[in-house]
Parts: C-alpha cells; structure tokens; sequence
C-alpha cells in the first residue's frame, strides 16, 4: 500500500469520525434542547454502557470453554473488586492481568 | 488565582487517572500492533492525534494494512463511531457555554472521556468548560503516548501480550458497575444489555450495533411514554 493511500485512509477516518461527534451540537446548537433529547441524554449512558459491555464480549464463543470461561470468570473479578473497593484502577488492572494469565496458561 | 488554577489542574488530574491506565495499556498494544503491519511511530501519532477512537484505530491497522478503499473505510467508520452521536446527544446540555474550548470538547468526545464526564463536574468546579477541557487533554495526552510507547516496544517485549485487549472489557464494565450504583432505576441499562444481546444474536457479530442503537431508543422511547403516563 502507498503511504499516500494509508493518510487518505487515516483521513477519511478521521473526518467521519469527526462528522459523527459535531453533528448533534450543530444540529441543536441555537434552541432549547427537546424535552425528548434531554430525556435520551440522561438515560442513555446507562443503556449505552450496557450496550459496550455486550459489544466487547461479541466476539465470546459458547462452543469452545477457553473462550468464554476466562471471560466469565474475569468479568466477575472486575465486578467483584469493583464492589468491594469501588477504585477503577484496581477493578481493570486486576481483571486484565487475571485474563491474561487464563488465556495464556491454563487454556 | 494561580492557585486554583492549579486545583482545577489537580482535579482534572486526578478524575482522569482511571482512564491514564486504560489508555497508557490500550494505546501501547495499538501501537505494538500497527508497528507489527510495518507502520511505526509517526503512523501510530498521527492516527492518535487526529482519529483519536480506540476501538476504531483497533480496527485501522487491518484496514490500512489490507489496503482497504476509501470507502470502505468510511462505512465501517460510521458503524463503528455511530455511537458518538448518543454521546454528542446527551452532552449538549453539560458541553453548553463551554465557550473557546467547545471545539475541543467535541473533537476529543471518546467512550472513555464520555464516561468521565457525562457524570458533571464535580463539586465546587467554579468553570466547568476548563474543567472538561482539562479531563479531555490529559486523556488524549495519555493515548498518544501509550500509542508512541507501543510503536517503539514494537518487537522488544520479553513476555506475551495475549489477552491484553481484555483491558477494553474490564472498562466498560467498570463503568457498569458503577453506574448501577448510582441509579435508582436500572431499566435504562437492562434495556441496553438486552437490546445488545437480541441484536447479536439476530445479526452476527459484525453487524449489531446500528439495529442496537435503533432498538434502545425505541425501548427508551417507549419507557419514557409508560413513566409519563404514571406521573400524570
């Protein structure tokens, strides 16, 4: 591939990207926010998180046990450590590395 | 003045640092990856700098490598990033009177930058927009970097980095977490996971996230209409 093919790449991305980010400000950038928006702004991240957590875990096969069993048990470390000292540092650090060990070791 | 200048500094400073961790480790493996498909350091900062999306940048080092068409690196964009304009959505409120550093707020609107700063300043922040602002640089700051680190570790790391990418997960779930207990209401969050799941099982791993977003506003929508009806 030409570098200039991979910067017009690096480009486009970068504008749609840009595009997706500035579109609701301008869209609602001069009147009162609807009711209805300001309503989807406040309930949303709750949904949109949820959404996230699943999208990462897309890629979990139920077929195969080394997939989804070191998934499964370092979701619930971060969830667990999360609940009991509620410092995000720690709940990510700790699930990543229990990952890590479980993907790498013993499956 | 100066002095709480400097506050706000430590503030932003501390409020960002759950996310110092996410970006230094994620940014790194971009940066180990896209190094490993022959792009080095300035590929690696120019994508941070001006894409500045993880997952997408994840997804950029298979599509510049494989050469893909400019369109089709626009679509899977759009797909990918849709998600952004929930967030600009729910923003435009928070982001309001941010005056000169608006721009940027929006430029650098990243999952991670949203989910520190949907939740407001926090107490005692006398002007908000600095405050955010400040959120959002660091945050950048720490991509970029982990992304240059990532580029020059390239090949010369002494252990494996399988399973790294978990980081992402462990993140959003954190995020989970903590916006349960926060919130009296959980239908919000059960109507994303459900619709999440629905729509992967309905359309495959590579295409679910646009019905998703389409069926959490329905579900929201039509959540809103019963609590009304109630309050009424």
């Amino acid at each position: 591939m030409t570098d200039l093919h991979s910067a017009a790449l690096i480009a486009v991305m970068a504008l749609v990207t840009m595009a997706l980010r500035f579109l609701p400000f301008l869209i609602f950038r001069n009147r009162e926010t609807p009711k209805y928006i300001a309503y989807l702004g406040r309930v949303l991240p709750y949904a949109i998180m949820g959404m996230l957590v699943v999208y990462c875990l897309r890629g979990v096969s139920f077929a195969a046990v080394g997939s989804w069993l070191p998934a499964l048990i370092s979701c619930a470390l971060v969830v667990a450590l999360h609940l009991w000292k509620r410092n995000t540092l720690i709940s990510i650090i700790g699930g990543t590395v229990c990952y890590m060990v479980l993907v790498q070791m013993v499956f | 003045m100066l002095d709480m200048k400097k506050q706000l500094i430590k503030t932003a400073f501390v409020a960002s640092l759950p996310v110092m961790a996410g970006y230094l480790v994620l940014g790194t493996g971009f940066g180990i990856l896209l190094q490993s498909k022959g792009y080095g350091l300035l590929w690696a900062m120019a994508m941070s700098v001006f894409i500045y999306a993880g997952s997408m940048q994840y997804l950029a080092v298979d599509l510049l490598s494989g050469g893909a068409s400019l369109i089709t690196a626009a679509l899977t964009t759009l797909m990918v990033n849709a998600r952004h304009l929930f967030y600009g959505v729910s923003m435009i409120d928070k982001y309001k009177n941010t005056g000169r550093h608006k721009p940027y707020l929006i430029f650098a609107l990243t999952d991670e930058t949203y989910s520190l700063n949907c939740g407001g300043a926090p107490e005692g922040v006398e002007d908000p927009g600095r405050y955010y602002f400040l959120v959002s640089l660091f945050n950048q700051c720490y991509w970029v970097i982990g992304s240059a680190l990532g580029s020059l570790l390239g090949t010369v790391l002494p252990f494996s980095t399988e399973g790294i990418d978990f980081s992402l997960t462990a993140l959003f779930v954190t995020v989970f977490v903590e916006q349960w207990k926060s919130s009296k209401d959980h239908v919000p969050a059960l109507i994303g996971v459900a619709s999440a799941v629905l729509c992967l099982l309905v359309f495959g791993m590579d295409n679910f996230l646009i019905p998703t977003m389409f069926l959490i506003t329905l579900a929201l929508t039509a959540y809103k209409k019963k609590e009304g009806s109630r309050h009424d």
